[in-house]
């Protein structure tokens, strides 16, 4: 489905892609909205997480898989389909397992997309500097809030 | 030498503890308060009250200026992160790091860290050195000659007891280097009549290891 295109198309290596195949790690409330949403528009999407339970934030008719581990073993991550996946996008609550597994799928797996939330700003400007793209959420969020104060005024 | 320890558990107290009493200089680094104080109880002001996977602790504990970092948390993700902050943001020369998971031991190497130690690893081996066994046990590879050596316990049953050194039907690229009985070293003449009990040592190729194991041990 093309959807709702915000500018630039989603395009991996130059290539258009229209349905990839999407690893995320930690079905928290943030996994979790990520994957119901890539899900709904038609990607093939895996969900690691360590606890059985967190998957019940999974949408009503979920049609991707559901993996229970760890993804910092990679025994997991080729349960989960790493050899295949396009993206794989590292949501837990630990910044170290983010920053471990994303690197095992960047590195050992050679996924082509590869994102790690780091909540830490010190640990995610170092890793990008090591060549991992990463997500700050206290970064984007602080950033945010300045905005919404200043526009206030 | 300056070594800073992150993870001020078990292994990481006495690790430390030796350390000093070496001579080194010292510092744990761990996040758990009331251990931290436990251990500068016992110790004298070694240790620091912090994450050892944050830049700020990291820097406030000088590790910019020490020699090694061993990174001994138990958790894998946590001992990784260290190592390369150490690695990449501070310099540090070497950097060692415990592993839980035997697997990741390959991955920490892909990943820059220097050394890393799994005492899953240690005792598995020490297991099978012990275990009554139908599998040849590797002494040593020489990796630039492309040559293993390797022990076979002849245990009740092996083809080759009461069979000369000369009428086994070892693999082309195989030698047998010594033969150990009652802990004597004996000459691996091709008349030396072989016993049960014996400890053979031979050197092959990697892709010939399975016809040495059967002449000399059986099929598995």
């Amino acid at each position: 489905m093309a959807g709702e295109s915000q500018g630039d198309d989603p395009t991996i290596g130059g290539r258009k892609i229209e349905e990839m195949k999407i690893i995320v790690m930690g079905c928290s409330r943030v996994g979790s909205r990520l994957a119901n949403t890539l899900d709904a528009e038609g990607h093939q999407v895996t969900v690691i997480d360590r606890n059985i339970a967190s998957f019940r934030r999974l949408r009503e008719g979920f049609s991707g898989t559901t993996v229970l581990g760890t993804g910092i073993d990679e025994d997991v991550l080729r349960r989960a389909g790493v050899e295949e996946a396009d993206v794989f996008v590292a949501t837990t609550e630990g910044d170290n397992r983010n920053l471990m597994s994303a690197q095992i799928a960047q590195r050992v797996f050679n996924v082509p997309m590869v994102i790690a939330r780091t909540y830490d700003p010190g640990r995610s400007e170092i890793y990008e500097k090591l060549g991992l793209k990463t997500y700050c959420p206290t970064l984007v969020g602080a950033q945010l809030l300045h905005e919404m104060i200043l526009r206030k005024e | 030498m300056y070594i800073v320890v992150v993870g001020g558990g078990k292994v990481g107290y006495y690790l430390t503890k030796e350390l000093l009493e070496q001579g080194h200089e010292a510092l744990v680094i761990e996040r758990n308060a009331e251990r931290a104080d436990q251990i500068v109880e016992e110790l004298g002001n070694v240790a620091l009250k912090g994450d050892g996977c944050e830049v700020a602790t990291l820097q406030e504990a000088g590790v910019g200026r020490s020699d090694v970092l061993v990174a001994v948390t138990g958790d894998d993700e946590d001992n990784l992160v260290s190592c390369q902050l150490a690695k990449n943001h501070f310099g540090v020369p070497r950097t060692i790091a415990r592993v839980n998971n035997p697997k990741n031991e390959h991955i920490f190497r892909l990943l820059g860290i220097d050394v890393t130690v799994s005492a899953t690893t240690i005792l598995m081996s020490m297991i099978e050195h012990e275990m009554p066994r139908r599998a040849l046990l590797h002494l040593l590879a020489i990796q630039r000659m492309g040559v293993e050596i390797v022990e076979a316990i002849l245990n009740p049953g092996a083809p080759a007891i009461g069979r000369s050194i000369g009428d086994l039907r070892l693999p082309s690229e195989s030698s047998i280097a010594a033969v150990i009985r009652n802990g004597a070293f004996l000459i691996p003449s091709g008349q030396l009549v072989l016993q049960e009990g014996d400890e053979v040592i031979a050197m092959c190729k990697p892709q010939q290891e399975v016809d040495l194991r059967t002449a000399l041990l059986g099929t598995a």
